[in-house]
């Protein structure tokens, strides 16, 4: 395919998928009505139009529509390939993620029967009252949970991950000093440190930085003050690309949470603040069995942590309401993941009593709710901490708990790991394997969660700016890289995986972005 | 070289977990006949004694020894202060009359002169910048004044609080003035409350009802201010410090609930949910930062402003009262509430405030507290006296603001100064620390 009848392709097909939405209507009307004003002329109609819509800020928002579109867009593909090569092109890939599914659909639905508890219920009226009327402390609550169990626990996913396979490569050959050290043994290009420092480029070290050049003893003139009022007007021109590029060298703590906003394109709308609204009633009539695993997870994770167990009751508010929204499920268009289905009571079999469960498709699993937690400290109002959550999950999130070949995926992160390490600290790798410490079993939980949980809120944060701003989680590979070069004068020293897990069991003093820094652009290659 | 004996005296008070500690710095002008240092203490567990401990050349001095330096509880003020002579350097934790600002009736009657006095001299204006407390009585003796406030707005929910009592204890909320006058009657009221009443008195203060909330829950802050001096007036902001949560969501339904309504960690712990390993404490530096997410920075800015007023304003009002007394220096731990317009409120000023920590992160910011307290009392006398900062610790005043910027010739025209206080920024104290003291031991002329 040419690029012009590439680009042709983009455009009918970003077309499709804004004609008739919210924001056509709105742009239509305000076209109208400014037909009225005096200084559309008619022989100039196109112009004078598209002129007003350009000065009142409609055409930024629908650029920003756009580049949203653009962001989640497949990319192109031959005519002639079946959806499923869309979601996922490597067929070995499908078959064991298909597999994955089926074991948790198998473990819910056996944690259904066991507790004797359907996968959905109707509350009662009286329920439904109860629970409207403690919508906002749900936390207060104490369903019991005792035999509720997580459906999965990240480890549980990393042996899968140890275990694929691709059948068409020969890995036969002898393990050698050339071969792959780590645990992940599929052939996938992943990219090194060369190639990262073109890629991440304005993290090198002769560019400012928020959470390196914003640091007490450096004077705000040299760096932080001009740069918070470049995001100042970024914010004000209400430009999501710019408020992307900007977020790659962080976003300033009072500025964070409309930049994010922005970069998503999330504007809370009033027709998002309805839909919102209309997964809370959904709450309060139906009860779903996943809602206890959320509800655990809730009190096992974020109700633990310092920092999060303030917003246990939004946790809540967000992950019920995500479980039942459907509009979710569109995202499986590009995620290698099918939602599971299940059948109404008594009718079991057959396919048009098929429903997806939950009705959103994603089953939450052990740490899910961390995905949440750091968001509550950017946004007050429930609606907009939920628009922002989910168009992060469906942009980002699901791909660390889904088989695919994508370079953000969690397969390709793990190998990118694996790979970073044993080039650039070949002696610490060996020490690991020889102690039976692979470094992996490690840093995997770090990378499921994105390191929610395990750093400093505000570090945390520095560090999902840079994922936002290169729309990528590569960055999570490299400071999981990064941690381990860091500390790794004392890993060298122990001989267990329980010393190297007890080393590296507190990154809640870590600075990410120097870590980042000196890994990518200090390291000899 | 001089030897700095380190003593330390455990009493065990009879009633309460409280444990005593009275611990003294000896120092010998005759060194150079003894020998070598020597360190001899019993072990407590209280974070002043680890500090005082690691202090290098410090040693603990028992029983009747003479001591250069004590950290004693209020208890002991009078016999530290009225049985010896104090040489010129020597230095006690406390000012002889700190209750002037510590108990609740006292602050309150000091502010209240304060304020009045403000607004006869230089005008309704700056005795407006008074108004960080809420209204407050001292029952029984403004019984009527109470009253008559109470009258005037219907409907308000009130707090009762013992003027000497800590940690929230014997402290209730109430809504109709036979609640109180119950009390007064001696009905169904705890015993401890019943003794309270006979032997002191109370205090009555109108209850914050729309509190600040993070996700339902209220909280306050815990602020640390040293003061080494009243005459001239000489303070020092911590940066660090905490917000202490309640462990339930609030609620005006239920004010017999003391849980929901009272922060301090004591009472939380004794809650039938409290989790010890659900944290209720969030450092001063990410309250900040979530305020400053959610409310942008100028915002965040102007109310850490407006605390600092509160400081200095509630020093003044009793800097003619304290009696000055330059063996003396005192770290006061202020509770401050934020109500839902982000205005701070003064609730009390503690004199004793509380280094039992309730986790290591806790433990580690009272350490640092303690010891750069002992660092800008410099008994080693590495400082110039210049200092604007030491350690964690930003000069807020000296007789008069302190700023940023240095002020000169050429900077004093304008008028864009900053104040020299940062309560919730980063605290890279070690680093300043090198840079501006010597290594120990240094003389100091004595």
């Amino acid at each position: 395919m040419d690029d012009g009848s590439e680009l042709s392709l983009t455009i009918a097909h970003i077309v499709q998928r804004l004609k008739g939405s919210h924001l056509h209507s709105q742009i239509e009307r305000r076209a109208k009505e400014c037909l009225h004003q005096p200084d559309i002329k008619l022989d100039s109609l196109k112009e004078d139009v598209r002129s007003f819509l350009k000065t009142s800020g409609w055409e930024r928002q629908l650029q920003n529509a756009v580049y949203r579109e653009l962001q989640v867009q497949l990319p192109p593909s031959h005519p002639a390939a079946p959806p499923e090569h869309l979601k996922e092109p490597l067929a070995y890939m499908r078959a064991a993620q298909a597999g994955w599914e089926k074991r948790v659909l198998k473990s819910l639905n056996s944690m259904s029967t066991e507790l004797g508890v359907p996968l959905a219920r109707m509350r009662p009226a009286a329920e439904q009252k109860e629970l409207a009327n403690k919508w906002n402390e749900m936390g207060t609550d104490e369903p019991d949970l005792a035999s509720v169990r997580p459906v999965y626990a990240p480890k549980d996913f990393l042996e899968v991950l140890v275990s694929l396979r691709n059948p068409n490569h020969d890995g036969s050959e002898d393990v050698s000093v050339r071969s792959h050290w780590g645990l992940v043994q599929v052939p996938l290009n992943v990219r090194d440190i060369p190639q990262l420092r073109r890629a991440f480029s304005e993290l090198n070290l002769t560019s400012g930085q928020l959470g390196i050049d914003d640091h007490a003893h450096i004077h705000p003139d040299l760096f932080e003050n001009e740069y918070v009022q470049i995001g100042k007007k970024v914010v004000m021109e209400q430009d999501s690309a710019a408020a992307q590029q900007y977020s790659r060298q962080g976003c300033s703590t009072g500025l964070r949470a409309d930049l994010w906003a922005l970069i998503l394109n999330s504007n809370n709308q009033p027709q998002d603040v309805m839909h919102y609204e209309q997964l809370t009633a959904g709450v309060i009539q139906h009860d779903l069995l996943v809602d206890n695993l959320i509800y655990k997870d809730v009190k096992l994770t974020a109700s633990n942590d310092d920092y999060y167990f303030v917003f246990e009751d939004f946790l809540y508010q967000v992950l019920l309401c995500f479980s039942r929204d459907t509009a979710v499920l569109e995202h499986f268009k590009y995620n290698s993941a099918t939602p599971p289905r299940s059948f109404i009571q008594g009718k079991g079999g057959e396919e048009e009593c098929a429903v997806v469960y939950p009705p959103n498709g994603v089953i939450p699993f052990h740490g899910f709710s961390m995905y949440v937690a750091p968001l509550c400290f950017l946004y007050n109002e429930p609606s907009k901490l939920y628009s922002v959550f989910r168009e992060m999950y469906i942009r980002y999130f699901f791909r660390l708990h889904s088989i695919s070949s994508s370079p953000s995926g969690i397969v390709s992160l793990c190998l990118q790991f694996e790979r970073l390490l044993q080039t650039h600290l070949p002696q610490l790798f060996y020490h690991l394997r020889q102690i039976g410490a692979q470094p992996l079993r490690i840093a995997f939980k770090w990378m499921v969660r994105a390191f929610s949980g395990y750093l400093s809120t505000d570090q945390l944060l520095l560090l999902w700016d840079r994922v936002l701003g290169y729309d990528s989680l590569e960055v999570v590979a490299v400071l999981a890289a990064a941690v381990f070069a860091f500390r790794a004068e004392n890993l060298m020293e122990v001989t267990s995986l329980g010393s190297a897990e007890a080393v590296l069991a507190d990154l809640s003093t870590l600075k990410v972005m120097p870590l980042i820094q000196i890994f990518l652009f200090a390291t000899a290659i | 070289m001089s030897k700095y004996k380190l003593l330390s005296e455990h009493n065990t008070r009879t009633e309460g977990k409280q444990r005593l500690l009275h611990t003294k710095v000896l120092m010998n002008n005759k060194s150079e006949e003894r020998g070598g240092r020597c360190v001899r203490y019993k072990c407590g567990q209280h974070t002043i004694q680890s500090v005082l401990r690691e202090r290098p050349g410090w040693v603990e001095v028992k029983d009747e020894g003479e001591w250069d330096f004590t950290w004693c509880d209020v208890g002991w003020l009078k016999e530290s202060f009225d049985n010896s002579y104090m040489e010129e350097h020597v230095r006690v934790n406390h000012f002889r009359n700190y209750y002037e600002l510590s108990r609740k009736n006292l602050m309150v009657k000091n502010l209240k002169r304060y304020r009045k006095n403000l607004e006869k001299d230089v005008g309704h204006m700056e005795a407006s910048k008074c108004d960080f407390f809420p209204c407050t009585f001292t029952l029984p003796s403004e019984y009527h004044l109470f009253v008559e406030e109470f009258k005037r707005s219907p409907g308000s929910t009130w707090i009762m609080k013992p003027v000497g009592k800590s940690q929230g204890k014997g402290i209730f909320l109430f809504r109709k003035l036979k609640d109180i006058m119950d009390w007064k009657k001696d009905g169904t009221r705890s015993e401890e409350q019943k003794d309270a009443a006979q032997v002191e008195s109370y205090v009555v203060q109108r209850y914050i009802e729309n509190p600040y909330l993070i996700n339902g829950r209220k909280f306050d802050l815990r602020v640390y201010v040293l003061v080494t001096s009243y005459a001239p007036l000489k303070a020092w902001l911590y940066r660090d410090g905490f917000g202490r949560f309640s462990n339930t969501r609030f609620s005006l339904t239920s004010i017999d609930d003391k849980y929901v309504h009272l922060t301090n960690v004591a009472v939380q712990k004794t809650a039938p949910d409290y989790n010890p390993e659900k944290g209720c404490k969030w450092q001063m530096q990410q309250l900040r930062r979530y305020l400053t997410a959610k409310h942008g920075r100028e915002t965040v800015e102007s109310l850490f402003k407006e605390m600092d007023n509160i400081f200095v304003r509630s020093l003044q009002s009793v800097q003619r009262v304290i009696i000055n007394d330059k063996h003396c220096f005192e770290l006061y731990g202020y509770d401050i509430m934020l109500d839902h317009n982000l205005k701070p409120w003064l609730i009390e000023v503690n004199s004793s405030p509380s280094y039992i920590p309730s986790s290591q992160e806790d433990y580690e910011m009272k350490f640092r507290l303690l010891e750069d307290t002992l660092n800008v009392v410099d008994m080693e006398g590495r400082l110039t006296g210049k200092e604007k900062r030491v350690g964690g610790y930003d000069l807020m005043w000296n007789d008069g603001p302190v700023f940023r910027e240095d002020v000169n010739l050429e900077t004093s025209g304008s008028s864009c100064f900053t104040a020299n206080t940062h309560l919730g920024c980063v605290n890279d104290r070690e680093k300043q620390l090198r840079q501006l003291l010597k290594p120990f031991p240094r003389q100091k002329k004595m």
